[in-house]
């Protein structure tokens, strides 16, 4: 009998413990996005009516040799307010082209809620029934995708953004992008 | 009697819960929609992590649903409806993974424990029962000795 066979379970635990350690670290809410390394999604969205300039969004816009970012926002949520200002940095400071669905709202309240935080977008398109959404695979407002110069989604963010995550991530990614 | 009643009401219980459809999200043509409840149930809501598309509430599943149903209308195969969503959602919506190289661990992990447990218990009980056959007084002794087990 080989003495070290005795301490195979011991390493099968070892492992099996390091691994489950790691993993509870991960939020199981945190899904990996279908369309990472893919190129973005087929959209024809109109434009936000009462907002200036009134130009419509569609994939053709999100394929323009520079990195950009695609905000789905909507009037009615909380979060995207919060989340606003740090959008609002990235385009107005750090020059980055964003885009921005309006996700299920009304164009008046959607145009009266730019007017009052700031509407840092390049194009706004509208999205009453949600269909643009389901194309990005979005589970809610705010998502924000970082797409590369060649049209291509290469990060997903669900939920707000917060200013370690531009910090830590979508920052950094853009300008390794650029 | 009052038990038969309960069991009967406990039994029939299921056949009227789950399923959050609305009745104006179901569509008039009953094999569609039987096909359509169906892939529901082996669908997963993306925000509700373990309800399944019929049986969650959530806004994105209302309009997953109504997208398995307009897919179906427009003559989708059950399977198109799935890659569909699957391209969008991953494979992360189907409540039974797919069988490929990355979830083969989830798949034939257990069976292989169970193997290796049942080979190494195998091992343990051939080498015991050698090891009984190479002394087969001693242990005999041991077992007929009424002092050896105080």
């Amino acid at each position: 009998m080989k003495r070290w066979l005795y301490l195979l379970p011991l390493a099968a635990f070892v492992a099996l413990a390091v691994y489950l350690w790691f993993g509870l670290g991960r939020d199981p809410n945190v899904l990996p996005s279908a369309l990472i390394d893919r190129p973005a999604p087929h959209i024809e969205l109109p434009p936000l009516a009462g907002r200036q300039p009134e130009k419509p969004l569609a994939t053709e816009h999100l394929k323009t040799g520079e990195p950009l970012l695609v905000n789905f926002f909507a009037s009615w949520c909380v979060p995207c307010r919060a989340e606003h200002p740090l959008i609002t940095a990235l385009a107005e400071e750090h020059g980055f082209q964003v885009h921005a669905i309006n996700y299920k709202d009304k164009p008046k309240e959607a145009a009266t809620w730019l007017r009052g935080l700031g509407d840092p977008y390049g194009r706004v398109g509208v999205d009453p029934e949600g269909r643009a959404g389901i194309e990005f695979g979005i589970y809610g407002v705010p998502e924000t995708f970082v797409i590369d110069a060649e049209g291509h989604v290469r990060h997903r963010h669900p939920g707000p953004l917060t200013p370690d995550l531009v910090e830590s991530t979508i920052l950094p990614m853009l300008e390794s992008l650029r | 009697m009052r038990y038969l009643f309960l069991i009967f009401a406990l039994a029939v219980l299921p056949l009227f819960s789950a399923a959050a459809i609305a009745p104006q999200e179901m569509l008039d043509d009953p094999v569609l929609e039987q096909r359509a409840r169906e892939l529901g149930k082996e669908l997963r809501c993306p925000v509700c992590q373990n309800q399944s598309l019929d049986d969650s509430e959530a806004e994105i599943a209302q309009d997953l649903r109504r997208i398995v149903r307009e897919r179906l209308v427009a003559g989708d195969t059950d399977a198109e409806v799935k890659s569909y969503l699957v391209a969008r959602y991953g494979d992360y919506v189907l409540l039974e993974p797919p069988m490929k190289p990355k979830t083969w661990a989830l798949w034939f992990g257990p069976a292989l424990v169970v193997v290796i447990g049942g080979v190494a218990v195998w091992q343990i009980a051939r080498r015991n029962r050698q090891r009984l056959a190479e002394y087969p007084e001693s242990d005999a002794d041991w077992a007929d000795d009424p002092q050896a087990n105080s």
